[in-house]
């Protein structure tokens, strides 16, 4: 790309390397923002959904007369009048819309109601009569293999058994570990809202706040068996994301209410229904064994990983990839042996959540790392320094590394940070908080480091590609891209992208739609700003490079000669000058799709060139344990991350302040707590996520900017490794201050002050 | 709905329907609401009987209306002649919940983690309850009964809540898995009480009704130089929580677990104790 910046510039516009303000953060702190809970149609009906009280039951029937004649009550709808598809789900089409003969998990979707009021809704959800044969649940992943299967498709949904290097290597020194990881929620605030509005010829609008609209699309024409082109789905404001509105939720059955009323319907899932309607972070049981040489040098790698898939298979099959994948670090192994498996339970599904994979490896590899330094008598950092991956460098799965990779770089900046936390004196600010249950004098301090990396793009061959349009009209820019901004700031970066290449200063983001453009692609894996961003770049472009070729004919100039420069376009020879806003009367359009390099499928060793990219961060955790309580205070949280290049300065903090407190909520609190099945804290009062008083400021060590090949302007994805090496840090700073080996998290209370077990 | 101007409307409103929802702060009622759990039938609202908004002192004692917030309880004014409620109503929610719950809410929901009951409990505090029958007195411990129950009567009203304005420092501390903004695992109010020469101490989310832990306050009051405050020793500070713990009658729960309640309010009384000692050494 030529540098159009000939002159000074005249727009104040942010551009690339400037903190936009996002246009959602006002409204949404005044509270003007339309969240998709907001949606309103004057003939709208509202829909409810009647789900299972049981992990585990056979349907023997159903009885919907009573509430068919509850007063305002337009439709009951069940299993048999899904009219398409019965099953839908993101990688394998194994999740009934609506239930059938049997029900896999505790809220499970059973039948759905549409009235003219949410209270006829509750009326009519109790009314219905259902005589289940309630069935032993299935929840213990360990064993789970060998019981009889609770679904067609059996209780293993992925086994990845990777094999990398001589397998027959033994390193002098070993060290082995157990490692486990609690159910996280993504605990967005906007519960899942839509609306599905019907049209006359027979095809539906719906509007909802969702990751993938082309996804939801295709998945919800299937079951309502109507074409593609005939669901128009359009992103609704979306409360958050991180991975749980990337499956459908209410999607068909708002469209199916609404279908069969043909009236507009609007569905909002309460709270407790919303920690049963969207997938969690699966939870895993991992065993490692790492060899290393006397003087540390990594040899060889083995791992057992068991993630809990819970009743659907969501995108589980990606993430057993990612666990398995990534399961020794961004570290240089040259054996390894990892069998990465994700089984089906009556638990409550499990799917994508931010780390996607990395984050429950990475806690167990870190622990590793530490656990293997003490061994060999070194100093932690200079153990990962020493192993550090490097370009060129193989991963485990024996694909060599062309793009950037400044791990050490990463970890050094991050370990050399200098550190300012004192003890504190107040107790508010001691563990305990508001509490105020501990003094100086009762807390131990813990420091300790971490690193992790996951990959960015869709990997094992998936074409994710993204378009997007450019339309250049009266000097004013309008993109279109049906890319689902969830909060991630693609909006900003799509702007200050379309300015930079323009060199206009107003730029109009057209709806998210399904209805004018292709697919952009899931707002996940860390992918929107290289995808989405990519092609938004390349959209721009090109209406530069016509819009120049048409003024060059127009005025027989030289179009080499001709650049677009803060609202104007010139000649660098000098002689012409014009207005872009005239220049584009006639407006200049281009639509482009773009694609990430290829990749291939994982061979049946786990071997193959899977992912496009990946990305490093690091993290160092300071923590004050109140060891009499159990107690913690995480007090300075210091990282450094490969970000290829800032787009946007303020975005990345955001990003890294963000993903770091889902990572510290990890490591102390977050837990969905399932009994037999039963999710027993389905609320914001008892699944816990850090405030103010546990969130500690993050010190940014060092954005390690080196441009990756193939990003637009060499950014990198960096959304998802804050969540990934915080939680380790966490739980390592932890172990330093306790001298317990900790090895689940969250680290509770009762597993500081009884380590030896609550019995 | 009633939207009560004085207390006569309301326990008017009530006496023609006993089942009404009473509304004060709403921080509890409307959770309950909103999870379903509870359906809305008539409801007399509180909020603006100013009688239930007051409060007054009146030489010893201190007459807190039911009305009075907790935000109102944290600052300086009640929070100078009871620093441990005031302390319990800083650990309540957020600051907008402090801002809508009551103290007559928080009592009368009577929940085994409610935040003020383990002071309340502590102070001997005594509830005046109204209807339009009349008015009676209850002591706050026989007003919980159980588990979210109390000996309220139909049409019945709490009306205010009198306690005594003590001599010494006062403690209070509260265990959740989260710096703030938690339900209580373990709770516990700790008061010097000059006049009678006794530790009072009052325990929260350890037994289904607040609880004083009578023999620890017994064991330490004795071993207490009441003359020059002088420290008892380390061994009776250890016996002292031992006792506490011993005390308590908790559960299993999703938020924690029966041990290690008994052990946190163990531990909490030793340095509950050991911070008022430290006061007293210092006045």
């Amino acid at each position: 790309m030529t540098d159009t910046r000939v002159a000074a510039r005249t727009g104040t516009a942010p551009r690339i390397g400037e903190s936009a303000r996002r246009p959602d953060g006002a409204p949404k702190t005044s509270g003007s923002f339309a969240f998709s809970s907001d949606l309103w149609h004057d003939r709208m009906l509202w829909g409810g959904t009647l789900r299972s009280p049981h992990p585990s039951a056979r349907i023997r029937s159903i009885q919907i007369g009573a509430a068919v004649a509850v007063t305002g009550v337009h439709a009951v709808l069940l299993h048999d009048d899904v009219p398409g598809q019965k099953e839908f789900g993101l990688e394998h089409r194994d999740q009934p819309v609506l239930a059938g003969d049997i029900v896999r998990y505790e809220g499970e979707p059973v039948a759905i109601v549409a009235a003219d009021h949410p209270e006829a809704v509750r009326m009519a959800l109790e009314a219905i009569v259902v005589d289940y044969e309630v069935l032993a649940p299935a929840v213990d992943p360990m064993t789970v293999e060998e019981v009889e299967p609770i679904h067609p498709d059996g209780n293993l949904i992925r086994r990845i058994h990777l094999r990398h290097g001589d397998q027959d290597v033994v390193g002098d020194v070993q060290v082995e570990g157990t490692y486990e990881v609690a159910m996280q929620d993504q605990a967005f605030l906007g519960p899942e809202s839509g609306m599905a509005v019907p049209a006359d010829d027979g095809s539906i609008d719906l509007y909802v706040a969702t990751q993938w609209l082309h996804s939801d699309r295709d998945q919800v024409a299937d079951c309502l068996g109507l074409e593609p082109g005939s669901v128009r789905l359009t992103l609704a404001g979306v409360g958050g994301a991180f991975g749980a509105r990337e499956d459908l939720s209410l999607h068909v059955h708002l469209c199916m209410l609404a279908q069969h009323t043909d009236r507009p319907v609007k569905m909002v899932y309460s709270r407790e229904e919303s920690f049963h309607g969207h997938v969690h972070r699966h939870p895993a049981q991992m065993w490692y064994r790492h060899h290393a040489t006397s003087d540390g040098t990594l040899v060889r790698v083995e791992a057992r990983l068991v993630l809990d898939g819970g009743a659907y298979a969501s995108s589980s099959s990606a993430v057993i990839a990612n666990a398995t994948c990534f399961a020794a670090g961004p570290y240089r192994v040259p054996s390894a042996d990892i069998d990465g498996a994700v089984v089906r339970t009556n638990n409550p599904p499990c799917g994508a959540m931010r780390g996607f994979g990395a984050v429950q490896t990475c806690y167990a590899h870190e622990a590793q790392m530490d656990k293997l330094a003490e061994a060999l008598g070194m100093n932690p950092i200079e153990l990962r320094l020493h192993n550090a991956l490097e370009p060129g460098d193989e991963l485990l799965t024996g694909q060599t590394i062309t793009g950037t990779a400044p791990v050490a770089e990463v970890i050094r900046s991050c370990a050399e940070h200098p550190s300012a936390a004192a003890i504190a004196l107040d107790p508010m600010e001691l563990p305990g908080g508001a509490g105020r249950t501990a003094g100086p004098e009762d807390v131990v301090r813990g420091e300790a480091f971490a690193l992790g990396f996951k990959n960015l793009l869709f990997s094992e061959g998936f074409d994710d590609s993204s378009e997007a349009a450019c339309r250049l009209e009266g000097g004013v820019a309008t993109i279109t891209s049906a890319c689902a901004e969830v909060g991630q700031g693609f909006v900003t970066v799509a702007q200050q992208i379309t300015r930079e290449v323009l060199g206009v200063e107003e730029v109009v983001m057209a709806p998210a739609t399904t209805a004018t453009v292709g697919s952009a692609g899931s707002t996940s894996a860390s992918r929107q700003t290289w995808m989405s961003g990519g092609a938004v770049k390349e959209a721009c472009e090109k209406v530069r490079v016509q819009l120049l070729e048409r003024v060059a004919a127009q005025q027989g100039a030289d179009v080499s000669d001709l650049v677009l420069v803060d609202g104007r376009i010139v000649s660098l020879a000098g002689g012409l000058d014009i207005d872009l806003a005239e220049a584009t009367a006639e407006p200049v359009e281009a639509d482009v799709v773009f694609r990430h390099a290829q990749t291939w499928p994982l061979d049946d060793d786990g071997q193959g060139n899977a992912h496009v990219s990946f990305a490093f961060s690091a993290h160092r955790a300071i923590v004050d344990v109140d060891t009499g309580l159990g107690l913690v205070k995480v007090v300075e949280l210091t990282t450094s991350q490969d970000v290829g290049r800032i787009l946007n300065p303020m975005q990345v903090v955001g990003q890294l302040e963000g993903g770091a407190a889902q990572g510290v909520g990890l490591a102390v609190m977050e837990e969905v707590l399932v009994v037999d099945g039963r999710i027993r804290n389905a609320s914001f009062t008892d699944y816990l996520v850090p405030t103010a008083l546990d969130m500690p400021p993050v010190e940014i060590a060092a954005l390690i900017e080196q441009a990756e090949p193939g990003a637009p302007f060499g950014a990198k994805g960096i959304g998802e490794p804050p969540s990934i090496s915080s939680t380790a840090a966490v739980a390592a700073a932890i172990r330093v201050a306790t001298g317990l080996d900790l090895p689940r998290v969250p680290v509770r209370p009762t597993d500081i002050v009884f380590p030896e077990g609550e019995a | 709905m009633t939207i009560a101007t004085s207390l006569e409307d309301a326990c008017a409103a009530l006496a023609a329907d006993p089942d009404s929802l009473v509304l004060a702060g709403g921080t509890d009622l409307m959770v309950e609401v909103n999870r379903g759990s509870r359906r809305i039938g008539n409801v007399v609202t509180l909020n603006r009987v100013p009688e239930l908004g007051a409060w007054r002192r009146d030489g010893g004692q201190l007459r807190l209306g039911a009305g009075v917030t907790f935000g109102e309880i944290s600052r300086p004014e009640i929070a100078s002649l009871l620093p441990a409620l005031a302390q319990a109503a800083r650990t309540v929610g957020s600051p907008q919940i402090r801002n809508a719950a009551t103290l007559g809410g928080n009592i009368a929901t009577a929940s085994p983690a409610a935040d003020s009951l383990p002071v309340l409990v502590a102070l001997d505090a005594v509830l005046e309850l109204c209807s339009s029958a009349g008015r009676r007195e209850v002591a706050v411990a026989d007003f919980v009964t159980g588990v979210k129950q109390t000996c309220l009567l139909p049409g019945e009203l709490i009306e205010a809540v009198r306690v005594p304005v003590l001599d010494g420092p006062q403690e209070f501390c509260k265990v959740g898995t989260r710096n703030a903004m938690v339900i209580s695992v373990a709770s516990l109010a700790l008061l010097v009480d000059r006049g009678s020469r006794r530790i009072r101490v009052g325990l929260g989310s350890v037994s289904p009704r607040p609880l004083r832990a009578t023999a620890a306050e017994e064991h330490i009051s004795q071993r207490l130089d009441w003359d020059t405050g002088g420290h008892p020793g380390e061994t009776a500070i250890g016996e002292f929580a031992d006792l506490v713990a011993g005390s308590a009658t908790p559960i299993n729960d999703h938020r924690s677990s029966a041990r290690y309640r008994s052990h946190a309010v163990g531990v909490l009384a030793g340095r509950a104790l050991a911070r008022v000692l430290e006061e007293v050494a210092a006045t």
